[in-house]
């Protein structure tokens, strides 16, 4: 695959490759995505909105200049509330100096780091409350109200970015249309499908539409024992309005997670309370081979090489044997990847053994039709 | 089958999350107090600092955002400040206003730097602050707490009044704007008003019409009451009908 480097969330030409339960690939055009639906599933988005939650800065003790990535919440914030988000506490991955224009695996490293040690980003100053187990991984505290913080971040910050997007991000490029509680450190990239015109298309097709907020941390450090241990655990909520949506959903109708972070939230509700229910939660778990989906049946997502925590979740979806052939697919076809590259729709092998739907099947005899 | 309406109806506003913009004079100060005097949680968006401080020290549990609608830069971080601070938002009133030159003057007489001035704040401000929050209105309709956003309308925008140009047609666009708006999002949930809150003795109103009998001018606080109770029937009526019939 080739990596997308134009922060465009929808490009015209996006193209959508399609794994239904049976493991059979196509492609379509990606603008036609909805096509795959039918009256009655429930298509289910991530709406946070992300934080500019890199901030270049100085490390008071050295005099070196960082970069520090807010990776994700250390306590367990509430996904959303009534008030204000409690930006004081956040896990965090620290470089030395440079920027996204180096790729993370080549960064310099940041000074030692000691609990206590002090930074400063502008008038946003913040301190090393704890080394998280790695000496760039820490927890630290900003000082100040909360009021005082979000508008240092709201300066100071930029979005996360790789080195593969090589123009600098802005808020509005990593923003999704939806987007709502600024919880996410980086964006729940596989909501760049959806635009206002889809969402009403949504509504006219008699398809319905809900969303979660999951705070989607930080996807990728450049140090591969740091990554091994993401996901981090990540707040998230669920509105009654979801919560009931799946529930009442008519028999044989599909849940459509647009994202890794939905079938996350969505599975650990699930798991935890034996129905998604409305509320806030902490999804602590890995959903990957062998995972039980007690609820999502097809997944869109970006496209993952194999060694992402991303394409780890997808094997909950289908057998290692469709996946493999799906990677292929995607390399033959030079297929986009990264956050504003192409998409998959991957429904879960579990819809044909289950027995599945009867929009399924009627699928099924058009294709045979067809044939 | 109204219980939540009924216990609200002191207030309406018990809760709510309002942004203002242009909240540190005339209608806007008067909207922030209002509003917060009826139970709402309100972030109030102006351009100088020294202001946003004495008004947020004025009305203890307000929130001040410093920034400039005017300016495209300004959007997001407005928007991340009025959505972390208040964890979501119900209403959005864009409320800050140019008059374009000033003084007034004839079209022919108008620069083009104020008529873009104009437009950019009464305008393009807020349509880019509406779609930085749209995200988080939509999620309050789906929610069924109702969602509202208020634009504030002059008579400027209906009448053509010499020497008002520039704040005329810029206010007659916002308004067809909110009708739009309204059209495509009421689906949704989202609901668009726009209001004329009437002639106000205020400072953009002095800077239009400086030897202006006061006495004839409404008081903000009189408009800043009939704006905020429209905002809480308009909740009430969001909420009753729902976002999804």
């Amino acid at each position: 695959m080739i990596a997308a480097q134009e922060p465009v969330q929808r490009p015209l030409d996006a193209r959508l490759l399609v794994v239904d339960s049976r493991g059979r690939i196509t492609e379509t055009p990606r603008t036609r995505w909805l096509d795959q639906m039918d009256a009655g599933d429930l298509v289910i988005a991530n709406d946070a909105a992300t934080i500019p939650a890199s901030l270049h800065g100085v490390h008071l003790a050295t005099g070196a200049a960082i970069e520090v990535r807010l990776a994700g919440f250390t306590s367990q914030a509430k996904g959303a509330t009534v008030g204000p988000i409690d930006v004081r506490r956040f896990a965090a991955v620290v470089f030395g100096e440079g920027d996204f224009r180096t790729r993370t695996e080549d960064r310099p490293l940041p000074p030692p780091l000691k609990t206590g040690d002090h930074l400063a980003f502008g008038d946003l100053s913040a301190s090393i409350e704890a080394l998280l187990d790695h000496p760039r991984f820490v927890s630290i505290r900003f000082a100040g109200s909360s009021a005082g913080i979000w508008e240092g971040i709201a300066r100071r910050g930029r979005p996360i970015q790789y080195a593969h997007v090589t123009a600098p991000l802005a808020l509005w490029d990593v923003w999704t249309p939806i987007a709502a509680l600024p919880v996410a450190f980086e964006p729940p990239s596989a909501g760049f499908v959806l635009d206002w015109k889809m969402i009403r298309a949504i509504r006219e097709r008699g398809i319905k539409f809900a969303t979660i907020t999951l705070a989607a941390g930080i996807s990728s450090t450049g140090d591969a024992e740091l990554d091994r241990r993401l996901p981090l655990d990540e707040p998230y909520w669920i509105p009654e309005a979801t919560a009931l949506a799946v529930r009442t959903r008519a028999a044989g109708a599909r849940v459509v997670a647009i994202g890794t972070t939905v079938v996350r939230a969505l599975e650990h509700s699930a798991a935890v309370h034996g129905m998604v229910r409305a509320g806030d939660g902490l999804a602590d778990q890995r959903v990957g081979h062998g995972s039980r989906l007690r609820v999502v049946d097809a997944i869109i997502s970006g496209t993952h090489e194999p060694d992402s925590s991303h394409y780890q979740l997808l094997r909950a979806f289908a057998d290692d044997e469709t996946l493999v052939r799906v990677s292929a697919a995607l390399e033959s076809g030079a297929f986009r990847t990264h956050e504003f590259g192409d998409s998959v729709l991957i429904e879960s092998a579990r819809q044909s053994v289950c027995g599945s739907s009867h929009s399924r099947k009627r699928r099924d005899d058009l294709v045979a039709t067809a044939a | 089958m109204t219980p939540s309406v009924t216990a609200d109806k002191s207030s309406g506003l018990e809760g709510v999350r309002v942004a203002i913009t242009g909240g540190t004079s005339g209608l806007g100060l008067a909207m922030v107090g209002e509003l917060m005097r009826r139970g709402a949680r309100v972030a109030f968006v102006a351009r100088t600092r020294e202001r946003v401080d004495g008004v947020t020290r004025s009305h203890p549990g307000a929130f001040g955002i410093v920034g400039d609608v005017a300016a495209k830069g300004d959007i997001y971080p407005i928007a991340l400040q009025v959505l972390g601070n208040l964890g979501g938002l119900d209403v959005l009133v864009n409320n800050a206003s140019a008059l374009g030159p000033v003084p007034l003057a004839p079209l022919a007489d108008t620069d083009c730097e104020a008529f873009e001035l104009a437009l950019a704040t009464n305008l393009l401000g807020p349509f880019r602050l509406t779609k930085a929050l749209l995200g988080a209105l939509a999620a309050s309709a789906r929610d069924g707490r109702g969602s509202l956003v208020l634009n504030v309308s002059s008579d400027a925008a209906i009448n053509p009044y010499p020497d008002w140009g520039a704040y005329g047609a810029s206010k007659a666009a916002l308004a067809h704007m909110t009708r739009i708006w309204n059209e495509e999002l009421a689906a949704e949930g989202i609901h668009f008003l726009s209001i004329d809150p009437g002639d106000m003795d205020t400072p953009l109103h002095a800077a239009a019409v400086p030897d202006a009998d006061k006495a004839t001018l409404k008081r903000p606080a009189t408009a800043a009451a009939e704006l905020t109770e429209t905002i809480a029937s308009g909740l009430r009526r969001a909420s009753l009908t729902g976002s999804r019939a």
